[in-house]
């Protein structure tokens, strides 16, 4: 069986981008712990615990914090199956590209040397580099929990009732209808290319034609984009967020809020 | 005497260095079933655009009931709001118009932006999905609808708000021949009545049910007005705009061409 060739990776990769697209609004209509809490209490909720998370400075209190995560994802139907492959392994490889650096740059206790390259890793450079990525694993948890929980309409009127700015709600709304249209364009686009081809595309030539897309998708996307905004304005759009059903704050939902502004305090409190 | 409802005065328009539309004069009365007629790229597009308070024009100007229509005035809430909701615009492109996540929410969101209470909205949803036929794809993502859904969630995201004024661009393109002719169905149905309707369209064989007046525009200018029949009898005129093409064949051995049309899919043409 021959390799599937460039252009069948990027129809690939794309498809697999808007399936993930989808899966999110999808899981934001599941019942579950996040799916069932307002969102203005979700939102300040797991942002304290995302603000604990980046200024801990201890493992264990990093590890608590991301148990408590994979908790609340399992019960919120979340399969940990699913943020291992959609989200922590990503990361992981993200950040551990990142903070490799650390690894060898901060001075301390020499605990091996790596061959050929004869540099030295630290002590203090491994412990920086785990905390790093524990810190990235974590934040990227609670803030991929609070996306995937939330319908995004309701999370940008949770945003506007935290006063966060008109303007700065209007953006990421629009980058949410954006990447719906920047995915099926490109899909498109490939498809379209793989009509017209036959025979493996040459290495040099698969990377001619995704600079020559790119370009082209952008101007394109470029104006889809200010078509859907001209859209928007045409049914009176005019910045700010209303839901048919308005939410109400409930008992439960400050509950909820305050046990995870606890959570946060005391481990805060205990990574200092 | 009552001001009409558009009136565009020597409008022009720019995309850059290149005009879109040029010395456009325009008088649309309350009630009028318009069709713009023109090419790809004539400039209908833009011109319902212009109408929608979406383009403002570089050049001429634009009332709307004898107001000019300005960045400012479209600033103030309330003439905004007014204007919103009595000036409905369907997209060419389905899917520039289809941006929430559920058919539902995107008929919806018309009316939540203009801050109707919340059992006007319900009701005029389920009316708009009914008439528009879409109520059973009310959950899915307008993402995966056909193209055919599409235009038709689209249709009824404008419908919701019984716009007194409906800008129709391309209305019938990408769509099958039953939806198709149920949207040309929809606007014969509104003649003599209170809704003005403008639809900008190349398709010559839906001109006469659907329009009371034509204008051709070429290259961003009117170049020909009138009634329908009038309109479409000129081929040489439609010739010259390319929105008919040349038929080529022989009679008893000699070649010969003339502009061609398919009017109500028929064929049939005179010598």
């Amino acid at each position: 069986m021959s390799h599937p060739g460039f252009v069948e990776h990027s129809i690939d990769g794309l498809s697999r981008a808007l399936e993930h697209a989808l899966f999110s609004e999808e899981m934001a209509r599941r019942r579950g712990l996040l799916q069932a809490v307002d969102a203005r209490a979700k939102l300040a909720g797991l942002l304290v615990l995302i603000i604990a998370a980046a200024i801990a400075h201890r493992l264990p209190v990093l590890g608590v914090l991301w148990m408590i995560g994979a908790l609340l994802a399992v019960l919120s139907s979340i399969r940990p199956r699913d943020l291992a492959l959609r989200l922590w392994l990503p990361v992981f490889a993200f950040a551990a590209i990142i903070t490799l650096p650390a690894v060898f740059i901060t001075p301390g206790r020499e605990l091996f040397v790596v061959p050929w390259l004869h540099l030295a890793a630290t002590d203090s450079g491994v412990r920086t580099a785990l905390l790093l990525l524990a810190r990235a694993e974590v934040t990227a948890t609670f803030a991929v929990l609070l996306v995937l929980c939330t319908p995004w309409t309701r999370l940008l009127r949770a945003l506007r009732w935290f006063r966060v700015p008109r303007e700065a709600v209007v953006i990421l709304g629009m980058t949410y209808r954006y990447i719906f249209l920047v995915l099926e364009t490109a899909r498109e686009m490939f498809l379209s290319r793989r009509s017209r081809m036959a025979g493996r595309m040459a290495g040099a030539d698969g990377r001619r034609l995704a600079a020559a897309s790119a370009g082209v998708l952008l101007q394109h996307t470029m104006e889809l984009s200010h078509d859907v905004h001209l859209a928007m304005l045409a049914r009176g759009f005019r910045g700010d967020v209303f839901l048919l059903d308005e939410p109400s704050m409930r008992i439960s939902d400050g509950l909820f809020a305050a046990v995870l502004l606890a959570g946060a305090v005391t481990t805060w409190w205990m990574g200092r | 005497m009552t001001a009409p409802l558009f009136d565009l005065r020597d409008v022009g328009y720019h995309y850059g260095s290149q005009a879109a539309l040029r010395d456009l004069s325009i008088t649309v009365h309350a009630g009028e079933r318009i069709v713009l007629l023109g090419a790809n790229g004539s400039g209908k597009s833009t011109l319902l655009r212009v109408l929608d308070a979406l383009y403002y024009p570089d050049a001429g100007s634009v009332r709307f009931c004898g107001r000019e229509l300005t960045e400012e005035l479209l600033l103030d809430d309330e003439f905004c709001f007014d204007f919103r909701r009595r000036v409905g615009l369907v997209f060419q492109n389905p899917d520039v118009q289809l941006f929430n996540p559920t058919v539902y929410e995107e008929i919806a969101f018309g009316p939540l932006q203009l801050r109707w209470p919340k059992e006007k909205i319900e009701e005029s949803v389920a009316r708009a999905m009914e008439f528009m036929q879409v109520e059973p794809l009310r959950s899915r993502p307008p993402y995966g609808l056909s193209g055919g859904e599409k235009k038709r969630v689209a249709i009824a995201s404008v419908l919701v708000m019984d716009p007194e004024v409906l800008l129709l661009d391309e209305p019938t393109s990408a769509l099958d021949p039953r939806s198709q002719s149920r949207i040309i169905d929809l606007i014969a149905a509104w003649k003599n009545s209170e809704r003005t309707v403008i639809t900008a369209t190349h398709q010559l064989d839906i001109v006469e049910e659907i329009a009371d007046r034509a204008h051709v525009l070429h290259e961003g200018r009117i170049v020909a007005g009138g009634a329908p029949r009038e309109v479409l009898a000129d081929l040489e005129l439609l010739d010259r705009c390319n929105l008919v093409h040349r038929h080529r064949h022989s009679h008893d051995g000699v070649e010969h061409s003339h502009p061609h049309q398919h009017t109500h899919g028929s064929h049939e043409h005179k010598h």
